[in-house]
């Protein structure tokens, strides 16, 4: 059992004029099994919102809270986030130059795990993981995502969805870039986390083209740091219909 | 993060004719030609002139390091007369403290590699001082002949006053590796000079690995005829207080030579000081040449000063190319976050960055015996910083 729940959540990013709050109040929980889509325009908050539930050092939680089965995330670094069973796959995930693939890899697992993966079968896990979103096993002798393709890139964050196995996954846009053969890659991989039946998926998206694939228990629109609205399956296809605009002249 | 990349040669310094090189000086044994410096000259203004432990004065003394390798069959090791190193065709020193050195050492040692002998491993030279009270005046040729290929290391431990001028003279189609490693105690001053002749057609690659010590070294290269190639290499890391000086001069005199720079260091702890200069001169006669330096610092926490300036001189059109990149950076948040968020604890990731940065350097020095003990020195001296809150905040 794995409740994510975000309860009046502001955040704020330093600029040259001061702090500026991006976040105005989210409220959401995520229940395991539980699939929730946040589906928002460019610039509302949503990586923003990815970014203060994994706890990069950019983002100051001015207030509301974020709990993970009622234990204080916020009170937690980065790595114990992690280790306590939060994943951020990321928009942009970030080259580290002279480290490889598969050390990377194994040093995550090892500290996720408080031990080192046995390696026969280990090596094999990682094999398999890299074949199933169509990756070229020898990548794992490169470079963290260095000249990996942005579709390179999405797919080694969903190899280590697989590998890492967290109880609640937030997906910043894994599918933004990606062309129909890799969105469909991706969501495969999206989908076998969620068969287990008791692991939470924060699917953050620009588009609605992913939930053909990903079938979200909850839909939220985002719009100008906060929810404006919340449905089933349903509201995505009435956003696929009739766009943001709406909720943007709402919110203005 | 400061990036400045210059990869083309539109901002290069101009020089006339006539000059030689306006930022380097005549080379010559005459002590005469190298005074005293005040500190305020181009080539010492980085440089603590205080801190040197009086070497700059030239006493005479006959203090030596303790010498200690293993030769393998073929390689001798002897010593010689000043003047048989003259004879040699050693390059004339360009600086006070390598002039000092063969003024005083009172001859030099000669690690001759005959021609045409390839060996395997590493031809290791352990180089030690005793004390910080030492003042050590060191000459050192190493003759490589022609078409011989051959790795060889030199390292610096323990403590001395040390000032020394190296040569390597590099025969035709010769192939050579030089490691330096200056892994001093903390009170070790070592100004440090090695000069290399590049011979036709032949490749050398110098690595210059500074970790210990207050160290000064300058690394000159200098070609014997067309077609020679010098890759000049360079890892470093300045605690605190500490000051690490390279200083590189690449004189393109033949042509269809290449030259390609690339040094990494890292800086920690208050005071650290890191010194990259990094001067490329491109002769007339030197068509079809290439050359490009690139050095990269990365600093761990406040109070650290990296110094980094590359100089390119260019007297003809006609080259294949020319360019250099300067980097200062601090540690990287966003590759320590995504490691983070990965579950890795802040040192392991920190550990992990700083490793990466280094690897591609370790690889490329290719000396295998070397590359893990590098890397644990590496590792050594983070630790020295694990604890202390990195400057590097978001
Ligand atoms: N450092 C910053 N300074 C000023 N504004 C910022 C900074 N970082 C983010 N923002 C602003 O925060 C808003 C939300 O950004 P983001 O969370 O990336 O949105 P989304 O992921 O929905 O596109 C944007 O308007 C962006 O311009
Ligand atoms: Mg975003």
């Amino acid at each position: 059992m794995a409740t994510l729940e975000i309860r009046d959540l502001h955040v704020s990013v330093d600029t040259e004029n001061g702090p500026k709050e991006i976040l105005k109040g989210v409220d959401l929980t995520i229940k395991d099994g539980e699939t929730h889509a946040i589906m928002g325009p460019n610039g509302s908050g949503k990586s923003t919102l990815a970014y203060s539930i994994a706890g990069h050092p950019k983002y100051t939680v001015t207030s509301g809270s974020v709990t993970l089965d009622g234990v204080d995330v916020l009170a937690m670094s980065v790595d114990e986030r992690a280790r306590a069973g939060l994943f951020l796959a990321m928009q942009y995930p970030v080259e580290v130059p002279g480290v490889s693939v598969a050390n990377f890899l194994r040093t995550a697992k090892t500290a996720i795990e408080g031990q080192a993966p046995k390696l026969r079968t280990w090596i094999k896990d990682v094999n398999a993981a890299m074949e199933k979103v169509a990756m070229d096993t020898t990548m794992a002798q490169r470079n963290v995502n260095e000249g990996f393709s942005g579709g390179e890139k999405k797919r080694h964050e969903i190899v280590q969805l697989e590998l890492l196995n967290p109880k609640v996954a937030v997906l910043d846009e894994t599918d933004s870039g990606l062309d129909i053969d890799a969105l469909k890659i991706v969501s495969e991989g999206v989908n076998r986390f969620r068969e287990q039946g008791d692991r939470g998926v924060l699917l953050i998206t620009h588009y609605t083209r992913i939930l053909r694939y990903i079938k979200p228990d909850f839909v939220h629109v985002f719009v100008d740091g906060k929810i404006a609205e919340q449905g089933g399956p349903e509201l995505a296809e009435q956003l696929e219909a009739e766009g943001y605009d709406k909720y943007v002249r709402a919110a203005v | 993060m400061t990036v400045t990349e210059a990869p083309n040669v539109a901002r290069a310094v101009e020089t006339s004719d006539k000059v030689a090189s306006h930022l380097h000086p005549t080379p010559s044994y005459d002590l005469a030609d190298h005074p005293v410096p005040t500190g305020r000259e181009e080539i010492w203004r980085f440089t603590p002139i205080k801190r040197l432990g009086g070497i700059l004065e030239g006493e005479a003394s006959d203090a030596h390091l303790t010498w200690e390798t293993d030769l393998p069959e073929g390689v001798t090791l002897r010593q010689i007369t000043a003047e048989e190193a003259r004879a040699l065709g050693e390059s004339l020193p360009a600086d006070r403290p390598s002039a000092l050195a063969v003024a005083n050492a009172g001859g030099a040692m000669l690690l001759d590699v005959p021609a045409e002998l390839e060996l395997d491993t590493p031809v290791v030279v352990r180089l030690r001082g005793s004390s910080a009270d030492d003042l050590v005046w060191g000459h050192l040729v190493v003759r490589v002949g022609n078409h011989a290929k051959v790795a060889v290391v030199l390292e610096h431990a323990g403590s001395a006053r040390y000032a020394a001028s190296t040569s390597f003279l590099v025969g035709d189609g010769a192939q050579v590796s030089a490691v330096t490693i200056q892994d001093w105690d903390d009170d070790a001053v070592h100004l440090g000079r090695d000069a290399i002749r590049v011979g036709r057609d032949a490749a050398v690659r110098h690595s210059a690995i500074s970790f210990g010590g207050l160290v000064r070294l300058n690394t000159e290269v200098v070609y014997d005829g067309p077609g020679g190639e010098a890759e000049l290499l360079g890892l470093y890391f300045a605690d605190a207080g500490q000051h690490l000086e390279h200083r590189l001069f690449v004189d393109h005199n033949a042509p269809r030579t290449r030259s390609n720079v690339d040094y990494k260091g890292a800086l920690q702890g208050e005071d650290a000081h890191a010194v990259w200069v990094g001067d490329v001169l491109i002769r007339k006669v030197a068509e079809g040449i290439e050359t490009y330096e690139s050095n990269r610092n990365l600093v761990l926490t406040d109070g650290c000063r990296a110094d980094s300036v590359p100089n390119l001189e260019i007297e003809t059109g006609e080259i294949e190319g020319a360019g250099h990149a300067s980097t200062t950076g601090r540690f990287d948040d966003q590759q320590l976050f995504y490691l983070q968020s990965r579950g890795i604890e802040e040192d392991e990731a920190r550990r992990l960055v700083v490793h990466g940065f280094f690897a591609d350097i370790i690889k490329k020095i290719g000396v295998p015996a070397l590359e893990e003990r590098l890397m644990a020195t590496v590792e050594a001296e983070l630790e020295k910083n694990v604890g202390a809150r990195p400057g590097a905040g978001a």
